[in-house]
């Protein structure tokens, strides 16, 4: 009788953020589908009851379902049976029922037989499920393959597709190869167009993909022969049903081990062209990879939150020397700042999902209609912070989500370490977090723009422009502070670049934490304004950034050139 | 299986007896209903489930909800047409008040009479007043067979319905000719969760006296406009019935004296592991038949 989402006062408060108003109004396009479908909301209010009773229906099936599930399929997990992936029972009955609850094409158009919620909705639920079993979240998360099929398929695929997905059918992206990881560039599965099928046909084999026997498959694959780089790369779409790929095996992982990753052989698999030749790559994997970071920032923050609450429980329920463990302060520490850092990321998932989606419905729009001057300006200006506040969220939100998941165990002691609690899996399922859907080190080359080219700096400053209560004042006070460290870190490394080639890429990591840790304090600061009860995050997440904002401050302003050298001195060890 | 089969479910609203707190029971030992939250009988649930899988394996097949109790009863109704149910019926009045099962009933069964379905499923008892009697008690007054304890609906033929039944001891599976009453256990199917888009379409959906309690809110233009959404709400005189067996009056049952039952320690026994122990415990268990 668990409800993940009435039990979680801190997803309905981000439910209730300003801008939602803006948002609605541009998902619904001015609620122009409410005499044409019964289920269309008439309005702003009756948008946002219909979104909370939805994700209360999500909130009920993760507590009901899928979480008394994720043991059980954590130990039972997928197999391969005659080429293809039969999933653990657990996720068998975790997919009827998420079918039943029609939680499927949440954020598609109604005409595709879609909810057409708002993208934050979809990261609430995406979160909630990812609390229930992280390994659930990506065999369901994936369903964010129909918003790239929307965007760039033509209406026939889309009218094709998109209703299997609101129905229910499980996609994947097929990007990652044997020698192409982090580089996809190298991507060589083959695409062939057959003049007498009429279709193209796929060759070729994939490596580590996430649910790689799902419904609806999106490849990257080569096109143009002869091709070795990013531009002789398109994306198609392949459908199960027309048969063509094996699944060869599925990898034995450490964790999330309820979602199959697959490695897929294709054999003269016909498959569909989306969008236009030799921009896969470009183009529509870089729309993908930003849906899926956001994605992963939800599954984190939805691991943070199980973690919190496992440890919290426990050192409620322990007694050692005579009273529970929570009494200790080496205990309530801990505990403080997991909350902090739990409440400080997805006050960061949500910020981002905002940008992510106002700047998404004018792109939307934009393909109905030419954009107003002032539209198209602020589409530009949701689209920048987009860009910057993604790799941002990913990076944080799954660092925290080992970081918590570490804890949990430590407040366990011994009894953690033992497979009898569930902080054991969420530990195991944590390391993927900060690695797949880029690497925490690809997170920063992909936000360290957003630090030199002043988009972090000009969005802080506008939260320093804003009103913060009384009792946030020290806390503003010190973010000003900490500010003006980061301003002379980056003026400090610019300079040094110039001399040295390299000593950014040295010091990117710092720089972009560093922003992110005041960014994330101006957000709690802000939220304590509407709800005293983020006073105490705010003032506890300030301490953790202040010392991780001043240890970067002095490695940065301590560091000269010539470390570039001193750590390249590794690569002649062998 | 005869074409446009009409399921009716018999539901109860019920406060939530399951997690209960300090402030449950009153000073006097009735129930606190306003210290529990009101929740769909959980067996009702059951029952509601196994008319919606007939639902989906007979074309045709309608699953309308039938309850007793004050307008917010309507509640449970909606949250029936959430989860796939066609409609309900509300029976609704100050004449039923203070009714105990035969006077349920005699109200539940002049309601059928008037719907006239072909199969009545009900939850096996209500978690208020685990009495197990309501849906017997219907069938005899329509004259129905029935099938108590029902699992699973394991077989639709063309006039009757193969059941299977949990029994103490294990299961028995019965045919069943219909029209017939069905009450379903605990251990059958649970119900599927409520549907996003039916949750979205139906919210709106109203009965009569809620309607007339704010005739201008949002959800009552929508009914006015859309009168799909109107929940049927039926008054006593409405069924047709003998005031006589309603309510109260109709209510043989007395409460003689309530008790609050307390357990004392020392009720409770204390075991080794020894295997002698545990070989006690055994023969015990087995003899009261809590186990085997």
């Amino acid at each position: 009788m668990a409800n993940f989402f009435s039990d979680n006062k801190d997803l309905q408060f981000q439910l209730k953020h300003p801008l939602m108003r803006k948002i609605v109004e541009l998902k619904e396009r001015g609620f122009a589908e409410k005499d044409l479908y019964d289920h269309a909301p008439q309005d702003f209010e009756d948008a946002m009851d219909s979104y909370r009773r939805v994700l209360e229906i999500t909130g009920e099936v993760c507590g009901d379902v899928i979480a008394p599930n994720a043991e059980e399929v954590d130990h039972e997990g997928p197999r391969v049976v005659n080429d293809h992936v039969e999933y653990a029972s657990g996720t068998v009955r975790n997919l009827k029922a998420i079918v039943d609850a029609g939680l499927g094409g949440l954020t598609l158009p109604r005409k595709y037989d879609g909810l057409n919620f708002p993208l934050i909705c979809f990261v609430m639920a995406n979160e909630m499920v990812a609390r229930a079993d992280a390994s659930f979240e990506n065999i369901w998360g994936l369903q964010d393959c129909a918003e790239t099929l929307n965007e760039f398929a033509s209406e026939e695929l889309k009218q094709k597709y998109l209703p299997l997905v609101s129905a229910g059918a499980t996609c994947a992206m097929d990007l990652t190869e044997p020698d192409a990881g982090s580089d996809l560039g190298a991507v060589m599965l083959k695409a062939t167009w057959s003049e007498e099928k009429q279709t193209w046909l796929l060759n070729g084999v994939k490596r580590f993909i996430t649910n790689g026997d799902g419904d609806i498959s999106l490849v990257l694959a080569r096109t143009e022969e002869g091709t070795t780089d990013a531009r002789g790369l398109s994306m198609l779409v392949y459908d199960k049903r027309d048969g063509g790929v094996k699944v060869r095996r599925i990898e034995n992982k450490l964790g999330i081990k309820g979602s199959p990753t697959c490695e897929l052989v294709f054999t003269n698999a016909p498959a569909q062209l989306v969008g236009d030749r030799k921009m896969g790559l470009i183009k529509y994997v870089m729309s993908l990879m930003n849906a899926a970071r956001l994605g992963i920032g939800a599954q984190s923050v939805g691991t943070c939150e199980a973690a919190y609450r496992e440890a919290l429980k426990y050192a409620h329920e322990r007694e050692q020397f005579g009273k529970p463990i929570i009494r200790f302060a080496a205990v309530s520490e801990m505990l403080s700042n997991m909350k902090a850092k739990l409440q400080g990321v997805r006050a960061l998932l949500y910020e981002t999902a905002r940008f992510v989606e106002v700047y998404k419905q004018y792109t939307h729009i934009s393909h109905e209609r030419s954009l107003e001057a002032e539209e198209r300006q602020e589409m530009k200006f949701y689209n920048r912070l987009a860009d910057g506040f993604t790799p941002l969220v990913k990076l944080f939100s799954s660092e925290y989500a080992n970081q918590l998941a570490y804890d949990a165990i430590q407040i366990h002691g011994g009894s953690g370490f033992m497979k009898d609690y569930p902080c054991e899996r969420l530990y195991r399922d944590a390391r993927i977090m900060n690695i797949y859907e880029g690497t925490s080190q690809l997170q920063v080359v992909a936000a360290i723009n957003a630090v030199t080219k002043g988009t972090f700096m000009e969005q802080i400053e506008r939260y320093a422009a804003a009103e913060y209560t009384e009792t946030m004042q020290p806390i503003v006070a010190k973010l000003k502070e900490l500010t003006a460290k980061f301003t002379e870190m980056v003026d400090h490394v610019e300079a040094g670049e110039k001399e040295v080639g390299g000593f950014k890429d040295f010091h990117a990591r710092r720089l972009v934490e560093t922003a992110g840790h005041i960014i994330i304090t101006y957000l709690l600061a802000r939220e304590a304004g509407e709800c005293e009860d983020y006073a105490a995050p705010a003032c506890v997440f300030c301490k953790l950034a202040e010392g991780k904002v001043n240890e970067a401050y002095t490695y940065t302003m301590h560091s000269t050139t010539e470390d570039v050298a001193l750590f390249k001195g590794v690569e002649a060890e062998c | 299986m005869k074409e446009n089969l009409k399921i009716v479910v018999l539901a109860k609203q019920v406060p939530d007896t399951r997690n209960v707190g300090k402030d449950a029971m009153t000073p006097e030992g009735t129930v606190n209903r306003s210290a529990l939250p009101a929740i769909f009988n959980p067996e009702d649930l059951n029952a509601l489930e196994a008319a919606l899988s007939l639902k989906d394996r007979v074309a045709g097949a309608t699953v309308h909800v039938l309850t007793m109790g004050p307008q917010r009863a309507a509640d449970i109704i909606r949250d029936a047409m959430f989860r796939g149910a066609d409609g309900g019926y509300l029976l609704s009045g100050r004449e039923f008040a203070g009714s105990d099962t035969l006077a349920t009933s005699y109200a539940l069964s002049c309601a059928l009479k008037k719907i006239n379905p072909d199969l009545i499923i009900a939850g096996r008892q209500a978690i208020d007043g685990d009495t197990a009697q309501v849906g017997p008690q219907v069938a005899e007054k329509l004259g129905l067979p029935q099938v108590t304890y029902a699992e699973e609906i394991t077989e639709i033929k063309t006039n009757t319905l193969i059941v299977k039944r949990r029994l103490e001891h294990g299961t028995e599976v019965v045919e069943c000719p219909i029209p017939a009453v069905i009450t379903v256990n605990a251990s059958a199917a649970e119900c599927r969760p409520r549907n996003a888009k039916r949750v979205m379409t139906y919210k709106c959906a109203l009965a009569k006296s809620e309607i007339a309690a704010d005739p201008e809110s949002a959800a009552a233009k929508r009914v006015a406009a859309k009168p799909a959404l109107q929940i049927i709400e039926w008054a006593a005189a409405e069924v047709d019935p003998d005031p006589e067996q309603l309510g109260l009056q109709g209510s043989p049952t007395k409460v003689k004296k309530i008790e609050n039952v307390v357990f004392q320690a020392k009720e409770a026994k204390k075991l080794t592991s020894a295997d002698n122990d545990i070989e006690a415990l055994m023969v015990e268990l087995i003899a009261s038949h809590t186990l085997g």
